[in-house]
């Protein structure tokens, strides 16, 4: 598969975006679901688990195996796919980390949002690309209910198709 | 048959198919065959030695695998297993 448009409606969107908030100063984490074809992901649903890491939650997440077997059976129950895992950045930009790399699978997009001092900042997606283990960014449309939609590239919240990020080990 | 369910990132290493059948009587039974029909999918979820990664989890219904037998837990005709991937991150 080979598109990189991550199309978030505005229902998921707002799911994750308020997660983030809610969550602060700590990370948020959650899956989010759709369908895909050649040219994008639609992400239809997005749905919070619990940060089940132990210790300083502000910088780190993780999601238990018994949240990401019922993520899976979620999916195929509702015959949706599993696009992806988002979480949050507090204080921190969107960009993916070291530390998201380590962990990251094949396939999946990975959401981080930036939330500073408790407000939302920027969105971002990442995946892992196929030839070495390095991500690239892909370009993500969201919409939030007292926002114009904005698509974005970058991080920016107002300039479009600037030049992915790579982030690599 | 138990029946083993393929994570999302993992099925492109078995043809797109988000399940596999296997009449094995224990986990490792059924992950062996499982890999022996796709054998790229086994460099992702083995070891150097056959066992299971130590990143991965397994699951048999709702119950890991280290609560129970390990990779020798029994399964039967009604059994679901569940291959889970770690997830984790965070800033830097």
């Amino acid at each position: 598969m080979t598109n990189q448009l991550l199309n978030i409606t505005e229902e998921a969107s707002t799911v994750m975006i308020e997660d983030a908030i809610n969550a602060f100063p700590n990370e948020c984490c959650g899956f989010f679901y759709g369908t895909e074809s050649e040219e994008e992901r639609i992400v239809t649903i997005a749905r919070p688990v619990l940060n089940s890491k132990e210790g300083d939650q502000r910088r780190r997440f993780e999601i238990s195996p018994f949240d990401y077997m019922k993520a899976e059976q979620f999916a195929l129950q509702n015959d949706l796919l599993l696009l992806g895992v988002y979480h949050s950045h507090p204080n921190h930009p969107s960009v993916a980390s070291i530390h998201d790399l380590a962990k990251a699978m094949p396939y999946f997009s990975y959401v981080i949002i930036s939330v500073m001092e408790g407000e939302f900042n920027t969105i971002q997606s990442w995946r892992l690309r196929e030839d070495i283990r390095e991500f690239r960014e892909e370009e993500v449309c969201w919409k939030l209910a007292n926002r114009s939609q904005e698509s974005e590239f970058g991080g920016s919240a107002t300039s479009s198709h600037s030049s992915p990020h790579r982030i690599h080990q | 048959m138990a029946k083993i369910i393929i994570p999302t990132p993992l099925r492109k290493f078995t043809g797109g198919k988000s399940s596999f059948e296997s009449n094995g009587t224990t986990v490792q039974a059924v992950v062996d065959n499982l890999v022996a029909e796709n054998a790229t999918l086994g460099q992702q979820i083995l070891d150097n030695s056959g066992n299971i990664r130590s990143f991965i989890r397994v699951y048999v219904g709702d119950e890991d695998i280290n609560e129970l037998e390990g990779s020798e837990t029994a399964v039967n005709d009604s059994s679901v297993i569940s291959i889970v991937p770690a997830i984790a991150g965070g800033v830097n």
